[in-house]
């Protein structure tokens, strides 16, 4: 065994280095959830109504996002958003309209096979009580569609999760960089890697476990 | 802001052009994503596997456990974070491992992280036969491992090839987070070209042409296998939204 060292921990580390990338990343994570599935299912919608003219451009954009990696999506906002908007922004703020626009696409598969999982004559039946298309899907299909795919849309908030790491491209601060940040200062660099992967392994971990528990819960439901 | 493309003719400053350079980048994410291809599959076959043996023997009660154990580990830490695991910290806890190259410990890396979703579909294809099929082979005075051979692996790796598809062309996206060590791949290369001639638009542009021309490549010969291999009247599992 090498030399590894870790008499350098206290929780001096833990309030001046990770807790604020933690904080970032967390938050990095729900706003990429909320915005993602909102776009998500706006995306789905439109591949979903049958005109071409909604379900071409929504189809590029999802098959476009799912088939180039994410670290290049990191790259381009990152290069885009000053032309764009013609001042610089932070990392921060350019990784979270990456996560946003990103997840999207994702999260716009998921919505799509959430909607179709609701039975026809649920739709049957709601215009038979004259909804209108759009009153039908925000109080009959929406929201069963959306139960349905808690589970799945939990998962794949664990993997954004993760995948925020990735924003290590641009030198955002996230829990990674916190980690290598505190590594760097206390010439700790490789035992720093091992207490990222740790906090990042108890974090997805335990959200994981309980996401299980609650697929076997809802399942006995429905 | 006007495109210049020339900017892929102009020397890098060591006698070759930005597009060869480029070319050479290509080549390194390719052979990163096929070696890494090969390490998850044999390595998520086998730990898929382990989780569906029978539990009546305590040997097979620990493979269970140990596969498990590997997916919960391989699944449950940023692909970024093991890679750096692999190329700075394995090293320098196991200093054998100071001879293997960095290709090396970034295609293990890659291929572990990506077993243990591969060893997740291996095993729901397994699980996902119908119970008789195990008792028939074992009916027949099959052991354990032949059971496998013929009856289970042929039909589940059939049921599971649209999924394993999707999964491979994930391995071949995330083989973009070689970057970060410095393995001279696609996205290495866009990110260096972009700092050095400011051209980053243009770069980028074909950077990610290259990964979607290669990615659906690696659908198409997915798509390919799986017609040749499909057994008529077996309908494959559906594949779900989500993932990376």
């Amino acid at each position: 065994m090498g030399a590894l060292d870790f008499a350098f921990l206290d929780w001096d580390i833990f309030n001046k280095f990770v807790l604020k990338g933690l904080l970032f990343s967390i938050e990095l994570t729900v706003l990429a959830t909320i915005g993602g599935i909102v776009f998500g299912t706006i995306l789905a919608l439109m591949r979903l109504s049958g005109r071409s003219v909604l379900v071409w451009p929504a189809q590029i954009y999802v098959n476009g996002m799912r088939s180039i990696p994410l670290v290049m999506v990191i790259l381009w906002v990152f290069l885009l958003m000053p032309f764009l908007i013609g001042r610089s922004i932070g990392a921060e703020i350019s990784a979270l309209v990456t996560f946003i626009v990103f997840e999207a696409a994702f999260f716009s598969e998921i919505m799509r096979a959430g909607i179709q999982s609701i039975s026809r004559s649920q739709v049957m039946a709601g215009q038979a009580l004259g909804l209108t298309y759009s009153q039908n899907m925000r109080w009959i299909v929406l929201p069963q569609a959306f139960r349905n795919m808690i589970p799945v849309l939990l998962t794949q908030t664990i993997v954004l999760f993760q995948d925020t790491s990735l924003v290590y491209a641009i030198g955002a601060y996230d829990l990674l960089k916190g980690f290598v940040t505190a590594g760097k200062i206390y010439g700790r660099v490789e035992e720093v890697y091992i207490l990222a992967a740790i906090v990042y392994f108890v974090i997805c971990f335990s959200l994981s476990t309980s996401v299980k528990r609650l697929q076997s819960r809802m399942a006995i439901v429905r | 802001m006007a495109l210049d493309w020339q900017v892929f003719l102009e020397d890098d400053g060591g006698g070759r052009t930005y597009l060869e350079w480029m070319f050479e980048a290509w080549g390194w994410t390719l052979s990163v994503a096929a070696s890494a291809w090969v390490v998850a599959m044999v390595v998520g076959a086998l730990m898929g596997t382990l989780r569906t043996v029978p539990d009546d023997r305590p040997f097979n009660r620990f493979f269970i456990k140990f596969a498990t154990a590997w997916v919960e580990l391989f699944r449950n830490i940023p692909v970024l974070v093991q890679i750096f695991l692999w190329y700075f910290v394995v090293p320098k806890v196991f200093p054998a491992f100071q001879q293997v190259p960095g290709f090396t410990l970034v295609v293990l890396g890659l291929g572990f992280f990506t077993s243990a979703r591969i060893a997740e579909q291996v095993r729901a294809g397994i699980q996902a036969l119908p119970r008789g099929q195990r008792y028939a082979a074992m009916a027949m005075g099959l052991t354990t491992f032949q059971s496998y051979r013929f009856v289970l692996w042929p039909m589940a790796f059939r049921m599971i090839w649209p999924p394993l598809t999707s999964e491979s062309m994930n391995l071949l996206k995330n083989s973009s987070v070689a970057f970060a060590v410095s393995i001279a791949e696609l996205t290495m290369y866009a990110m260096q070209v972009q700092e050095e001639t400011s051209r980053g638009i243009e770069v980028y542009l074909v950077v990610t042409a290259l990964y979607a021309i290669s990615a659906l490549t690696v659908n198409r010969v997915m798509a390919f296998v799986e017609k040749r291999m499909q057994i008529p009247g077996v309908v494959v599992a559906r594949q779900s939204g989500g993932g990376h």
